[in-house]
């Protein structure tokens, strides 16, 4: 790997480790707010690896993210707890108990598991049809995960959940998924993904399965995302509807700003959102800017997140980063321009 | 009854077509802006809120009805209008895909928005929560609201499709729904279509304000949110690129989930959601262009 190419992993995961030591060094109140965004980074570079790399609109993949997180906070709830908080639960869930890192791999195999399956049948769609039907995947699980008592809390908080997801597991685990996201737009896989995204009519002549491509695309999006919701659920104790549509605008958000095309645009736009989100939502309970007090009603945070995104999307499309990764100066590629390539009609 | 067995009265019947006719309603709202704007209007429901929250304040000042609910058609009509020249007209010649995040982001704004100002309770619009009354013919007892929603439902459909079919604005909309750039080479005025078209999709957004306020009478933030996203993939499946398969597929929707909501009992009705999204799946996998229109058509444009 040349210097040039290690940039392109290196600045995104400097950016993760950077943001984890801000967050050592801050009060522990502040610090909940870098943890939070450590999560949504990783959130953010799941949706990536299948929103970016194949230029397909989903808004299933928190439902993933849902997944992951019962799966891990379900199995690692102490027994007796169990009785009390989920008396519904089904036996075999009750008297499984795992500990951290199996929960978190047992969150990623679900996600990837459930992945798979709702795109068997999705992946043959695109554009429109394929946004509707990923939002139908997101309807399905929130409705099931709301009412089903035998296999979670249903409306309940999770209570009880070991709270292993320090600084330190927030980061480990963003750089994991930065790691694979990286690793796999590398690949050959990666690489045909992105050329259908490019030209589907080209990507299939040279004898690209688009399918197949996407399903993978989407199973590596979804393990990321399961194990991402496995951090989540150790991090705080989450409710069904926190992982429904205000994650998943927030999340989405956070990569149309950044600019979906890049991996790096992922994790600037979870950063820069987040900041921005979590500053005014810490300003609801007064801030000090230079000696200047700050307090801003409940629901400042979200209003300028709003607008912050449609400005965005009106100015700059593309994102931030403009859909590229990082390069060092001199010599620039030019890359081809999704807006440009896409000729609306 | 119709068919005992199944619970499925004369009521509930009733009540699924007005359901369905309020969905078809706002199915071909959403569907007349994406003729012209190829935009799926994801904050369409955010207009009907507004509407309602309109109709909460005429209520709360003591208006008389007819002044409330112009107050609401005043307040959708505003909106989006304003919608359209703050966010769709910029985005007019990104992708599709931007566009819909894009409605995606004004929703999520507008629905803090009126979190920010009328808080997590919000107001109640019960000005016209008498029509839930039942009227009694022969012997059935069917409320009023049903009648009233179907027939406002049929009369605005028939009108539309006379405007459509009939008048020359009408034509150039179904020209610019088929092929805008060849509609504008022709002559039709871009501007003016997509005025009319935002304008048609703000008044049927104000008359579904309306009809769904005498049902839920607690207006908060959330208002017409999950009916916009049932109606959205109602849209979708009846097929978005014409006004009457976008309105079958929004009627269908709508009767779907009032007669199954009627007639399943609570332990099951509880995942009806989960039922027609599946549905929805099925029918996307099936017919991707949509369920109602003709096969092998027009090549798919999003």
């Amino acid at each position: 790997m040349t210097l040039r190419r290690l940039a392109e992993i290196l600045v995104p995961a400097a950016l993760v480790v950077a943001t984890a030591l801000l967050g050592l060094v801050v009060s522990s109140y502040l610090q909940a707010y870098f943890l939070d965004t450590l999560i949504k980074v990783s959130i953010v570079v799941a949706l990536y690896v299948f929103i970016g790399n194949s230029g397909v609109l989903s808004f299933g993949t928190i439902s993933f993210v849902a997944l992951g997180a019962w799966t891990a906070g379900v199995l690692t709830v102490p027994e007796e707890q169990k009785r009390i908080t989920m008396p519904g639960l089904a036996h075999v869930l009750v008297t499984t108990n795992v500990g951290n890192y199996t929960s978190l791999a047992l969150a990623a195999a679900v996600g990837a598991a459930a992945a798979v399956a709702a795109g068997l049948p999705l992946m043959r769609l695109s554009g429109l049809a394929a946004g509707i039907a990923t939002f139908a995947v997101l309807e399905i699980t929130n409705n099931v995960l709301t009412y089903e008592q035998r296999i979670g809390p249903g409306l309940n908080a999770f209570s009880g959940v070991p709270q292993t997801t320090g600084i330190w597991q927030a980061a480990i685990g963003g750089l994991i998924c930065v790691a694979f996201a990286y690793a796999y737009q590398r690949t050959r896989f990666g690489r045909m993904t992105r050329a259908t995204r490019e030209d589907p009519a080209a990507a299939r002549a040279s004898g690209i399965s688009i399918y197949r491509q996407r399903l993978l695309a989407f199973a590596l999006s979804g393990a990321l995302a399961g194990f991402a919701g496995g951090l989540y659920v150790h991090l705080q104790p989450l409710q069904v509807n926190g992982l429904y549509l205000d994650l998943t605008f927030i999340t989405l958000a956070m990569l149309v700003v950044g600019g979906s095309g890049s991996l790096l645009g992922a994790v600037v736009g979870a950063l820069a959102v987040n900041g921005i989100y979590s500053f005014f939502s810490a300003a609801t309970n007064g801030v000090d800017i230079f000696g200047w007090n700050l307090t801003v009603p409940s629901g400042t945070a979200e209003i300028v997140l709003g607008v912050l995104m449609t400005v965005v999307l009106i100015l700059r499309p593309n994102g931030i980063t403009g859909g590229r990764e990082f390069s060092l100066p001199r010599r620039r590629r030019p890359v081809a321009d999704l807006e440009k390539a896409r000729v609306p009609t | 009854m119709i068919l005992g067995f199944l619970n499925l009265t004369w009521p509930v019947f009733a009540d699924a077509l007005a359901l369905g006719g309020i969905y078809a309603l706002m199915a071909v709202g959403i569907g007349l802006v994406f003729g012209v704007l190829r935009l799926v209007n994801f904050a369409y429901g955010q207009l009907i809120m507004a509407g309602a929250f309109a109709l909460a304040y005429g209520a709360q000042w003591g208006l008389p009805n007819w002044v409330s609910i112009l107050f609401c058609f005043g307040v959708v009509l505003a909106l989006s209008v304003l919608m359209d020249r703050l966010v769709f007209r910029p985005l007019r010649t990104h992708s599709p895909a931007v566009m819909l995040v894009a409605t995606f982001a004004v929703a999520f704004l507008l629905q803090n928005i009126a979190l920010l100002a009328f808080g997590s309770l919000g107001k109640t619009a019960g000005a016209l929560a008498q029509l839930q009354a039942p009227w009694d013919i022969g012997g059935v007892f069917i409320r009023k609201i049903a009648i009233i929603a179907i027939t406002t439902a049929a009369g605005c459909l028939a009108l539309l499709q006379l405007l459509l079919t009939r008048t020359p604005v009408g034509l150039h909309m179904r020209a610019a729904a088929m092929d805008f750039r060849t509609a504008r080479i022709l002559g039709v005025r871009a501007n003016r279509v997509i005025g009319v078209a935002v304008l048609l999709s703000g008044l049927l957004a104000a008359v579904s304000a309306v009809l769904l306020t005498v049902e839920q009478t607690q207006v908060t933030y959330t208002f017409a949110l999950p009916e916009t996203i049932v109606v959205l993939a109602g849209v979708v499946v009846g097929g978005l690129n014409r006004p009457v398969p976008a309105t079958l597929g929004g009627f269908a929707i709508g009767f779907a989930y009032g007669l199954l909501g009627g007639i399943l009992p609570t332990n099951q009705s509880q995942y009806l959601n989960s039922f027609i999204f599946a549905a929805v799946i099925v029918v996307l996998l099936v017919r991707p262009s949509g369920l109602f229109t003709r096969a092998g058509g027009s090549v798919e444009r999003v």
